[in-house]
């Protein structure tokens, strides 16, 4: 059990069309700004295309489209569904 | 009364802004910065207010250029612009999340109308809101409904602004909250307002809600291959309007000028200041009013774009490309528009927010060859490259061409890599950002910001330019006394009396060129330039074309007194070709002439651009850095090109 809740994801590393639910955010310079655009703790989310390269990746939360860095959305720690 | 208009990016906002003000609109900068601060007239049953469209933001937390400037003037009463009432936009099919701005404003006291934009998308996802419930929670604030799209709500919004006051009010949250500073506090206190505002239960989700149709045409539109196809494709159409259909209404606008500045100097009695009009100052007025097309066709294009929704795709599909080099995924279309002119390319750099990015963009964008550069290239290139075939097909001059344009890309990015070590930032550029729905363009919104960069471009950065070409032409036009003298000992020369009365013509100019103040810095200067293989008539032709790098073609025709007709061209190269140094070598051998090549390629040889540079950061400081770096740049190239080849 305890191993389980150490096998957090963050959001760079969820497959297209995965729906997770967001964890934690790291305390850091961007954690304000994804916050305001609606990512909190609890708040359901999941990738739905990348950009060629595979970076940034876009996001659905809310009915909305989020284009987020790998390095950005490593910020976001998420868990299943 | 002062009131202000905020709200997120995304909410049609603008559209609102445009609406209530109509044509009455004044576009500046916010004190000390390049924000654009739209200012309008509003009129309601109880008088004239005027309303002023900050930048979209989410919250009052600052961050970018933009941010800073709405906290500032939020959290300061002593500001010029802080308001006595506020209008908040709010995208009505994303409510919760547009609600934290807006209880933020809230918070801080201001009478505030808060406008449910939208109306008709928010049904359209199949989204209930509850709005006596809202009305509840906010109960000093005015609720209206509208659709600004197709300018549903004007009257609604008018009359609810005679309604605002301050009201009964009791803090939705907290009253305190924009004194926190750290990362966490501000996190923790969003994430608390957030919470509150889901908490509500405001919207209902009518379990029918379509799919969001974006989606399918994002999988084609930022595809790998598909993606920058279709981008390309848009890219093309843009750059043959530019290039092309541009030249149409230029030489429209130059032909009447000329037409003026020849028609004044027939009707205006001899004398300086009739000179000074019809040389000085029509041309100089000319020289601004001809970039008009080029800004109106790009902004047309970029505001059309932009309103669709495409713009940011555009972004989302860059931004890893131009990551390596301290770019932005908006730096793109600054960029290649200055593949045209660095002009227009420099004045939609406005729309990256962070500033650090933006001025790296600002600085990098001139290097791309420019459509000014094109005579300069095909004139040299026609002199010193010879007409071969490389295997039969490819000609060596369209390779040569080639090159020119890359080699100044290549210089971009480098610089831009460059400046990314040395620029200072206090915050990391981010890149998260919103993907709005795809929308029609709406064509009055187009018009309008075709029409307000058409505007700023002429006043502001207008009159730097008909200065420097004044004083440009009085340096050019005029000389010391021994040139009298020097003209005198012309006329009496033999030759010059057995020609005809249009050599003699181009004998004065020549000669008056060449005896000006310009022509006399040119001789001075001589040394300076000969060791990248330049004599003091090509000196002459560097100075003249600061002005627009296109006049060195102009001013070569007139010092070697080829004239002004319309086979100048092919006279001009014959005559160059002919040129011979005092020791008998051809002027214009390949090592000058590539010299040159390469130092149009790389030197500022533009004042608009200065002009605009100058306007876009707020200072000459980055101007005039600019001007040293890339002739610093084009000097030491120039000269290592020369001494290579010769």
């Amino acid at each position: 059990m305890g191993l389980l809740l150490h096998m957090s994801q963050t959001l760079d590393s969820i497959s297209l069309n995965e729906l997770v639910e967001i964890a934690a955010i790291a305390n850091n310079a961007i954690a304000p700004k994804l916050t305001e655009m609606g990512l909190t703790k609890g708040q359901k989310i999941k990738a739905i295309f990348k950009a060629p390269f595979g970076d940034p990746i876009a996001y659905e939360i809310n009915g909305n489209i989020i284009s987020m860095r790998k390095v950005e959305a490593m910020q976001v720690e998420v868990q299943m569904a | 009364m002062k009131i202000a208009l905020f709200g997120n990016p995304n909410t049609g906002k603008s559209t609102i802004f445009n609406m209530l003000t109509g044509l009455r609109q004044q576009v500046g900068n916010f004190p000390g910065v390049t924000v654009d601060k739209k200012k309008g007239r509003i009129e309601t049953a109880q008088g004239q207010h005027q309303l002023t469209d900050f930048p979209g933001t989410y919250s009052i937390f600052a961050r970018s250029l933009d941010e800073q400037v709405v906290k500032e003037v939020l959290t300061n009463p002593q500001h010029p612009d802080y308001p006595e009432a506020i209008i908040y936009v709010a995208d009505a099919a994303n409510l919760e999340r547009n609600l934290l701005f807006f209880s933020q404003l809230y918070d801080l006291g201001f009478p505030i109308l808060l406008v449910l934009n939208m109306w008709d998308r928010a049904g359209q996802k199949g989204l209930k809101i509850q709005l006596e419930e809202l009305q509840k929670n906010f109960p000093a604030a005015t609720v209206v409904t509208a659709n600004a799209r197709i300018a549903l709500g004007k009257e609604r919004i008018l009359k609810a602004i005679d309604q605002l006051s301050v009201g009964q009010r009791t803090a939705f949250h907290d009253t305190v909250f924009h004194a926190l500073q750290t990362d966490a506090e501000q996190t923790q206190n969003s994430d608390e307002r957030l919470q509150k505002i889901r908490g509500l239960k405001l919207v209902s989700d009518a379990k029918n809600a379509v799919v969001n149709p974006s989606t399918h045409l994002d999988r084609i539109l930022t595809h790998r291959i598909f993606g920058y196809l279709i981008f390309s494709a848009i890219l093309l159409i843009i750059f043959q309007f530019i290039f092309s259909f541009a030249s149409i209404p230029m030489d429209f606008i130059d032909g009447q000028f000329v037409r003026l500045s020849s028609w004044s100097a027939a009707h205006l009695p001899d004398g300086v200041l009739s000179k000074l009009l019809t040389q000085g100052l029509i041309p100089g007025i000319a020289g601004v009013l001809v970039f008009v097309p080029q800004i109106a066709i790009l902004f047309f294009f970029i505001a059309l774009l932009e309103e669709s929704g495409y713009l940011s795709r555009v972004v989302f599909i860059m931004d890893r490309l131009m990551r390596p080099f301290g770019l932005n995924g908006k730096s793109v279309v600054p960029l290649l528009s200055s593949v045209a002119c660095a002009i227009p390319g420099i004045m939609s750099a406005r729309t990256i927010s962070d500033w650090k990015e933006r001025l790296i963009t600002i600085l990098v964008a001139p290097f791309m060859s420019c459509s000014a550069r094109i005579p300069v290239y095909t004139l040299l290139i026609s002199l010193v490259i010879p007409k071969i075939y490389i295997g039969g097909f490819l000609s060596l001059q369209g390779l040569v061409l080639f090159g020119l344009y890359a080699l100044g890309i290549l210089f971009a990015l480098g610089t831009a890599l460059l400046l990314k070590l040395l620029v200072k930032s206090r915050t990391p550029g981010f890149h998260l950002m919103e993907l709005p729905d795809y929308k029609t363009p709406r064509l009055s919104n187009v018009g309008f910001t075709v029409f307000e960069k058409v505007k700023v471009f002429i006043f502001d950065a207008g009159k730097i330019i008909v200065a420097i070409s004044i004083i440009l032409w009085a340096l050019a036009s005029y000389g010391p006394s021994s040139r009298d003298q020097a003209l005198r000992e012309l006329h009496q020369a033999q030759s010059y009396q057995q020609a005809n009365e249009g050599e003699q013509q181009e004998r004065d100019n020549a000669l008056l060129l060449s005896q000006s103040y310009i022509g006399h810095f040119g001789k001075w200067m001589e040394p300076a330039i000969a060791p990248l293989g330049y004599d003091w008539k090509i000196g002459i032709a560097l100075l003249s074309s600061f002005a627009a790098r296109e006049v060195f073609v102009g001013s070569l025709a007139t010092i070697y007194a080829v004239g002004d007709d319309t086979d100048t061209q092919k006279r001009l190269i014959q005559k160059l070709k002919e040129e011979k140094t005092d020791n008998g070598q051809a002027t214009y051998s390949l090592a000058t002439g590539a010299s040159l090549l390469v130092f149009y390629v790389f030197a500022m040889q533009c004042m608009a651009t200065l002009a605009v540079v100058k306007r876009e950061t707020n200072t000459w400081k980055w101007p005039l850095l600019q001007l040293i770096f890339m002739g610093v740049v084009a000097y030491l190239s120039a000269f290592l090109v020369y001494q290579l080849l010769v």
